[in-house]
């Protein structure tokens, strides 16, 4: 364990990468690495990047990446695809888009099923991102699966959240307006070399428009990631947003939110896990004959299954 | 919950038939890993490298360029470098079966030839692969 830690510290990848199998697995040696070396975290700045599917996200990821790490920078990438609801299995594909970051010694990727979460991240990423961030990253990028109108969850990692839109979406920019509109702070209109880039992006702009006034106006960068185009700009507009974050004390805010997120899901998922213990048994079984026969309500099972644990535990 | 064997699926050389490769990452996560797909044309540096940051429990090679005698070897002495010889190595492609003995005393566990049944590779992982050393 020790061995472990003094090379999670120096950025070993095989470190790392078993650390984060354990958060992955929810075993308790993950939360005894974070308990340990928990004083080392919180000077890695997360971007989270998100968007619908195929819009490019991987792509724009690597090259963003890439450009940080010239400049030296250490950089971790956690990209998250969705695991099959009905046989749990998945194809995790956004390492074919990072193919030269492989083997650069500055940079760790990772590449998560969603193993039954919903909100475009998985349980395990939250405390992936924390391993990473131990580990003395200096960006930890967080690329969520394809996002469709509720997957929000990038909010509550991310520092700076960049929605990848693509042209073409037209007047879907409307019908997901509410949600995971609302949650960016920069915007980028990728494969802008396409028909009705300028369309989007004046409707991205008069949207914006719409919106009561913030002290962060989200802007809206066109890029052709493929190319390297406009990656400078977005980069640029991700470190304005941070600027904005320490000035306004948004940054302090932000983290704060996270801290509280973070004890709550863990406190939701202990008591899951006794939820869960107690489904299956005989007596579970009968319960729900019951709600079927409609002789009690699923409320009031509900109820008497929450005040059964709490009793255990007390 | 039971975590799922996670697979590394790489196309190691330079030949750019990735057919195999996709059916074999489809029946694998069709039942129940988790697989990660690298894409065509890897170096074995490449491949290592993703394997050990995946932390995988398996690396399953493809190949149809012929330069599996000289690929695969490669693969399992890196990956025994950094100390992940427990890494379950298996491989698959047009590979004639006077090489097999050679690969196997190179540390691929096992070879499968065109026309072995997706069913027989998934078999062959679950009775094989050696998660327990990660506890």
């Amino acid at each position: 364990m020790m061995e472990l830690e003094k090379l999670l510290l120096n950025r070993d990848k095989r470190a790392i990468a078993r650390a984060i199998t354990y958060a992955e697995d929810d075993e308790e040696k993950a939360r005894e690495i974070i308990r340990k070396l928990y004083k080392r975290s919180g000077n890695a700045y997360i971007v989270g990047i998100t968007g619908p599917p195929g819009v490019g996200k991987s792509t724009l990821t690597d090259r963003l990446v890439k450009n940080l790490v010239e400049e030296g920078k250490k950089i971790g990438i956690i990209a998250v695809d969705p695991t099959s609801p009905f046989t749990g299995g998945s194809i995790l594909g956004d390492r074919i888009r990072m193919q030269d970051l492989t083997t650069h010694p500055n940079v760790y990727i990772r590449s998560m099923g969603t193993r039954g979460h919903l909100g475009g991240l998985s349980k395990g990423t939250y405390m992936a991102v924390r391993i990473l961030d131990i580990a003395g990253m200096d960006y930890v990028f967080v690329e969520t699966v394809g996002v469709g109108q509720s997957e929000v969850d990038i909010i509550k990692i991310a520092d700076t959240v960049v929605m990848v839109l693509a042209p073409g979406l037209g007047d879907d920019i409307q019908a997901i307006k509410a949600g995971i509109m609302e949650i960016a702070d920069v915007f980028v209109v990728n494969k802008s070399d396409r028909e009705g880039a300028d369309k989007t992006v004046l409707e991205l702009n008069m949207m914006l428009d719409l919106d009561m006034p913030k002290e962060w106006r989200p802007p809206v960068v066109k890029a052709v990631a493929q190319e390297g185009k406009g990656i400078g700009e977005v980069l640029e507009k991700i470190h304005s947003h941070k600027e904005y974050l320490i000035s306004s004390g948004q940054l302090e805010e932000r983290r704060k939110n996270r801290i509280k997120m973070e004890i709550t899901e863990s406190v939701k998922n202990k008591l899951m896990k006794d939820v869960f213990a107690k489904m299956g048994n005989e007596e579970f079984d009968q319960k729900i004959q019951k709600v079927m026969a409609k002789e009690i309500d699923p409320y009031t099972v509900a109820e008497a299954l929450y005040r059964q644990i709490l009793e255990r535990r007390e | 919950m039971e975590r799922p064997i996670r697979v590394l699926v790489a196309k190691p050389g330079l030949d750019g038939h990735d057919r195999g490769a996709k059916v074999i990452a489809r029946a694998l996560r069709d039942a129940g890993m988790e697989v990660i797909y690298t894409g065509l044309r890897q170096t074995p540096e490449q491949i290592v490298e993703a394997a050990i940051q995946e932390d995988v429990d398996v690396v399953a090679l493809s190949i149809l360029s012929g330069a599996h005698n000289t690929l695969f070897p490669k693969i399992t002495k890196l990956l025994k470098e950094r100390g992940a010889e427990d890494i379950l190595v298996i491989g698959g492609g047009v590979i004639p079966e006077e090489d097999i003995p050679f690969l196997k005393e190179h540390g691929i566990a096992e070879i499968f030839t065109p026309g072995t049944p997706t069913s027989a590779v998934i078999e062959y992982i679950k009775a094989n692969v050696k998660r327990l050393a990660k506890k």
